[in-house]
């Protein structure tokens, strides 16, 4: 009881616990806004609509080739200068959010152009609409062709919600340095910490999984 | 019932130049009738197929369907009317074969109950169990199930038009003989309209009511299998179709309808063995046929051998004259008594009949 460890982890766990809870919070609301928003580009950049594919290519374009860091320090700090303020977790959910709809639309487009060519002639040929046969026929096949590289960016996105700590959104990477400014131990905590993301991303490890194996049904002899 | 009018389509390359892809093509197939696109690969055909059904949009000319301009239909609409079926992958791979083919009706919202028995009737026209297939994916099937679903799916709807982009491609070679045999009683049967894009000329000539040779854009002969065969219109087409293309002619005529043209005379087998010499004459190597009072062939008589000799080997009447010819130099014989599935005698095919009809313009 009197190891001087028990006196940190009792002082630590809440905040732990808490910052995890924003942590994950972070992640899974980015999670599903980008998966959406990543759809809206891969589809718009699909269907080759005029302007605005070319304007969602920019906007990959843009958010692949500058940190994350950069975007999230444009957002919090750069747009209150042109009257734009963001409280500092809608800042964070927004720029992960924009961020990793970049990386999910180009894994979602390229599992489209993967669905063989045939796929979609046999659709409209049934008469179904573009959107239709999108929904029914391509969509659902792409799906299962990007579920591991879509599940690369999702992980990257539990752990890049370390990021937001620079806007002071006391998540659990903020919430750990804070501890060890009142705690000078550095190490027990920092590992906690990594401990903490590395458990998250194998629970979402084992959610693929799952996800590849329903997907799998229709494939397997 | 569809005709194609100076149907073209050009693409524009990366270059500015542009590319005749399918040249003023003209066609015209009647109701019920089965008309196969021949050609080699890149000749157009798969583009003219696609021209129909709007999958690709014509630069130039016009396509009715009972004499309507498709042009004036609305796509969707016109699609419900135009079975298609692909080459290979034409199934949706994430739906089983129940879905795959109820999913029109399906999407449309139709009584459940009338889309699922249409299924069901169409799986046992094609001899497959529905209680064994409906709930399996198509990767669960072969090849050979496979085309035959995509088959179905196509006519689910009824369609009156039926576009078919080298259909049996895929399938081996044992299995398409009998799928091709039971897609063909299916179309007379239906009397479905059917343009079928083949570069297999055997397929063509055992299908096609009418064959359209495309080359490079253009039909170069339009004409039924027969005429194709025997009389191709230029160099192109008679390389096309094979140099032996005259023995190709073998599949397109039935031992049944040969014999009937025989007129040779037969014997009865109530008249005495006297009678039936008589009848024979003294020319050498004569044989006539006997038969019973119910025109069964019981065997025949010939010249310089004594009493009834039993047939070696018979040819039946839906047999086509490659399968007769090869018996006949099986057997090493100058003919075959033809008999119809009651054993009755219809005639006989003799191997100088064949020549003879191989060496007849059409």
């Amino acid at each position: 009881m009197d190891h001087p460890w028990w006196g940190l982890a009792e002082l630590a766990w809440p905040v732990l616990l808490k910052g995890t809870g924003y942590t994950l919070a972070f992640a899974v609301v980015s999670m599903v806004l980008g998966l959406a928003l990543g759809f809206v580009v891969a589809l718009l950049r699909v269907a080759k609509v005029p302007v605005l594919a070319q304007i969602a290519a920019l906007y990959v374009s843009l958010i692949r080739g500058t940190p994350l860091l950069v975007q999230i320090f444009v957002i919090y700090y750069g747009l209150p200068s042109v009257g734009i303020e963001f409280s500092p977790v809608s800042a964070g959910v927004l720029s992960l959010t924009l961020n990793v709809a970049a990386y999910l639309s180009e894994s979602m487009r390229g599992a489209i152009a993967g669905v063989h060519k045939g796929q979609w002639d046999a659709g409209l040929s049934l008469g179904f609409t573009w959107w239709q046969t999108m929904r029914f026929v391509v969509a659902p096949q792409a799906l299962r062709l990007a579920v591991p590289s879509l599940s690369n960016s999702l992980i990257s996105l539990i752990k890049d919600t370390s990021l937001v700590s620079v806007i002071t959104v006391t998540e659990l990477m903020l919430g750990t340095k804070e501890l060890i400014a009142q705690t000078f131990q550095p190490l027990p905590l920092y590992l906690a910490a990594a401990l903490v993301y590395w458990v998250l991303s194998a629970s979402f490890e084992r959610l693929q999984k799952r996800v590849e194996l329903r997907l799998e049904r229709a494939h397997q002899r | 019932m569809i005709r194609l009018e100076q149907l073209t389509k050009r693409f524009a390359q990366k270059h500015g130049q542009s590319v005749t892809v399918v040249d003023s093509v003209d066609l015209q197939v009647a109701r019920g009738e089965i008309c196969v696109l021949l050609g080699a690969s890149g000749c157009g055909k798969t583009t003219t197929l696609k021209m129909i059904n709007r999958l690709i949009t014509p630069s130039e000319g016009r396509v009715l369907i009972d004499g309507a301009d498709t042009r004036d239909i609305d796509t969707v609409t016109l699609r419900r009317r135009i079975g298609y079926v692909i080459q290979q992958i034409g199934l949706f791979p994430n739906m089983t074969i129940e879905d795959n083919i109820t999913v029109v009706p399906r999407l449309l919202g139709l009584d459940k109950a009338a889309y699922r028995n249409r299924a069901r009737e169409l799986m046992a026209l094609v001899q497959m169990d529905p209680a064994h297939f409906l709930k399996r994916y198509p990767k669960e099937l072969s090849g050979g199930q496979q085309q035959r679903i995509g088959v179905i799916r196509a006519l689910a709807a009824d369609p009156p038009v039926l576009l078919m982009d080298e259909p049996f491609g895929a399938v081996d070679p044992i299995n398409r003989e009998s799928i091709q045999a039971e897609f063909f009683a299916l179309q007379r049967e239906l009397n479905t309209t059917v343009l079928m894009v083949s570069h297999d000329i055997d397929e063509a000539i055992k299908l096609g009511d009418k064959v359209a040779v495309f080359r490079q854009g253009r039909i170069v002969q339009c004409a039924s299998p027969d005429t194709v065969l025997a009389e191709p219109a230029d160099d192109f087409v008679a390389s096309f179709v094979g140099h032996d293309r005259i023995l190709k002619r073998l599949l397109l005529v039935q031992a049944g309808s040969l014999a009937e043209q025989g007129g040779e005379p037969v014997l009865s087998e109530a008249a005495s063995e006297a009678e039936q010499r008589a009848a024979l004459g003294e020319r050498r190597h004569r044989a006539l046929p006997v038969i019973d009072a119910a025109g069964r062939a019981q065997g025949y008589v010939a010249t310089g051998r004594a009493g009834l000799q039993p047939f070696r080997a018979i040819a039946r009447a839906d047999e086509d004259l490659r399968v007769v010819l090869a018996r006949l130099y099986e057997h090493r014989l100058d003919w075959l008594p033809v008999l119809d599935a009651d054993q009755r005698y219809l005639g006989r095919v003799s191997q100088r009949q064949i020549a003879d009809y191989l060496g007849a313009p059409v």
